[in-house]
């Protein structure tokens, strides 16, 4: 018999007990549905954390002070440091290094006239913030190198600051006060959108020694220090440079670890898929047993439908239909059945990934990629086929005598 | 040769440590264009012998030719392309799909045979329209009284041309008014030529048949012409070529018509 012919009968056989068949495949929808967000939301995270560090370039780096350091056995208490002044050494003594900036971020309450508003970031940073991050101002201009070494009260905000403190058309020339700090205004930054933990046209940065004030000294202690090479080739010899300043201006001996660590940008992107990588297994493997739950529900409802029937298929083998005929029948209504749910699972997690990245602020737009609904779809052919196999065999090993008798 | 050449048929059941002899060494000859009733007791093994001439089961041993073809020879594949091709039947339960057309019940045979779509249609409407019910073949079977379910039964069973019509007590479930109308049906049918086979206890309904072959104990009791069959072959009608005979002594004709 043609496949299409037990297509509709599967459909027609389906519709005869809708609520039935919806129920039966709760447990694939959701398990597709599951799959689905998840999939979508962390799709959305990788392309939004892989797009911002794409932007950023190749021959961008990272270093942070190993705050693990001092925990080790037998390891004499001494703070970790990471400084500005690291980062100005390095600027003089590590050939190749083209941008650096440290970056202190914190949160500090701002006031323009009566209106307050508290920023998602306020950044303390040196005047090659813009180049290294690769985020420009859209007017007036950024901190130059005399506002970071006069350590002078001037600031650049983002759009968000901009709107919510409400500083008009000509933002630039006005007197802001952060937390306690007046500062003066002297550029906005292009829009950005949003990042993980907040919004980044939300923010305020300030020379990097003005941030100091607003956080205190020790905040000057630890800081991050973003940089690039001059090129992609120049990124080894500038990360060995890095570590041999270091290493000499923190007293480390030889044979003690780092305590620091650099990243290089193909390492972040790692690093963040293999993050990404782990939460998508881990949910896959919860799926797999909606999954097989579901299926299980589909080999009962199969197993109802074939006894309920069974007159049916005794007429059916008396009219001439062959076993596999009948074989064919019940396999295609358990994979329909099984297919209907994953339709239904995908259009559900869609929604709920499309919610998430609506309801909760600053989550990235969800991504479905195409090769999730196909592997979705995939996954419900195979639950319907190694599902649906058992009680379509049953039915097609019916002696059609026998089956015309039943009551 | 004749269309079913029946010979020394057995079937044996075991049922659990029992062995029941259904059929006992069954001999019969069918020629094309019979209308033959097949009567006997319940348990007299009638079902079974309907079984076998409608190709859902084998004999145990015995040998059952149908227009040529060894029956006791064929695989399962086999038994089902001959049921698609060469036996139409009719249950007494009608055995309709439920929300399923009348046409759409009829095109069932056609489906398994492979036939085209394009032709499906239009041959299952001619074959509604041999039973008089034309004008219901979009309803389904609840909207349909008992004697247009068992019409819509027939056209499903005629809708591939076979050889054999085998109706499993046609009217069983139908009253006395709707029985007569759907047994003028088969006689119209047997009168264009059909090979029309029944299996009944009612005499009545028999009686309709031009042969009646009784069956008891699972062996031909008796194997005779009716009254119309006499007057049938009298006018040179029909196809009862054979001879019909009784094979047992005729006081074994004493309860032929024992309700099953």
């Amino acid at each position: 018999m043609i496949v299409g012919e037990n297509v509709l009968a599967a459909i027609d056989a389906l519709r005869a007990n809708k609520l039935r068949a919806v129920l039966t495949t709760l447990g694939i929808i959701i398990g597709t549905a599951a799959v689905i967000a998840v999939v979508s939301i962390v799709q959305g995270l990788q392309f939004m954390i892989t797009n911002q560090l794409e932007g950023v370039g190749s021959t961008y780096m990272q270093v942070f002070p190993d705050v693990g350091f001092n925990q080790g056995p037998g390891m004499v208490a001494r703070p970790v440091e990471l400084t500005w002044n690291d980062g100005l050494a390095l600027r003089q003594q590590v050939p190749g290094i083209r941008l650096i900036t440290p970056i202190i971020a914190g949160s500090k309450p701002t006031r323009f006239r009566d209106r307050r508003h508290t920023p998602d970031f306020v950044f303390g940073v040196s005047e090659d913030y813009p180049d290294v991050m690769n985020h420009t101002v859209d007017q007036g201009r950024f901190l130059s190198r005399i506002d970071v070494e006069r350590r002078r009260k001037v600031a650049v905000v983002g759009s968000e600051v901009v709107e919510k403190l409400r500083l008009g058309q000509q933002p630039i020339g006005g007197e802001i006060y952060v937390g306690s700090l007046p500062v003066t205004v002297v550029g906005v930054m292009e829009e950005q959108g949003t990042t993980f933990g907040g919004n980044l046209d939300d923010l305020v940065i300030v020379p990097f020694d003005t941030a100091l004030l607003l956080f205190g000294r020790d905040a000057g202690d630890q800081v991050q220090l973003r940089l690039h090479a001059a090129n992609a080739d120049a990124v080894p010899q500038v990360r060995d440079g890095i570590e041999r300043v270091l290493r000499n201006r923190h007293g480390l001996e030889d044979g003690e670890p780092n305590d620091f660590t650099i990243l290089l940008q193909d390492e972040i992107l790692k690093s963040v898929g293999a993050i990404l990588g782990g939460v998508t297994a881990t949910v896959a493997a919860i799926v797999g047993i909606a999954l097989l739950v579901g299926g299980i529900g589909i080999m009962n409802i199969m197993l109802v439908s074939v006894t309920e029937r069974t007159r049916e298929i005794g007429l059916r083998k008396s009219v001439g239909a062959r076993r596999r005929d009948i074989l064919a029948q019940f396999l295609v209504e358990a994979i329909t059945l099984s297919l209907i749910g994953g339709a239904m699972g995908v259009a559900a997690g869609y929604g709920v990934g499309q919610l998430v990245a609506a309801v909760i602020p600053n989550w990235p737009q969800a991504h479905v990629p195409l090769w999730a609904v196909a592997l979705a779809f995939g996954f419900c052919t195979l639950v319907g086929v190694g599902f649906g196999i058992y009680p379509a065999s049953k039915a097609a090993r019916l002696d059609p005598i026998e089956a015309l008798r039943f009551e | 040769m004749s269309l079913i050449d029946i010979r020394g048929v057995e079937k044996v059941y075991e049922m659990g440590a029992e062995t029941v002899r259904a059929l006992d060494g069954v001999d019969i000859a069918i020629e094309a264009g019979e209308y033959i009733a097949i009567m006997g007791a319940s348990g007299s093994g009638k079902s079974t012998l309907m079984n076998l001439l409608g190709c859902l089961d084998t004999p145990s041993a015995g040998h059952y030719q149908l227009d040529g073809v060894a029956v006791e020879t064929l695989d399962d594949e086999a038994l089902a392309h001959i049921r698609n091709h060469k036996i139409g039947f009719v249950f007494q339960t009608f055995n309709l799909l439920a929300r399923t057309s009348a046409v759409k019940n009829v095109e069932l045979p056609l489906i398994y045979s492979g036939t085209p779509r394009s032709q499906r249609r239009g041959r299952s409407f001619r074959a509604l329209e041999r039973v008089g019910l034309a004008d219901r073949a979009d309803h389904q079977p609840n909207e349909l009284s008992g004697g247009q379910r068992q019409r819509v039964a027939i056209a499903r069973a005629l809708v591939n041309d076979p050889s054999i019509l085998l109706a499993d007590e046609p009217t069983g479930n139908l009253d006395s008014k709707t029985s007569e109308d759907i047994m003028a049906l088969f006689d119209g049918l047997h009168a264009s030529g059909n090979t029309v086979i029944l299996v009944t206890h009612e005499r009545d309904i028999a009686e309709h048949a031009w042969r009646v072959i009784t069956l008891r104990d699972g062996k031909v009791l008796h194997d005779e012409l009716t009254e119309r069959g006499r007057a049938g072959q009298a006018g040179g009608g029909g196809g009862a070529a054979h001879a019909a005979r009784p094979v047992v002594s005729p006081d074994a004709s004493a309860r032929p018509g024992a309700p099953a």
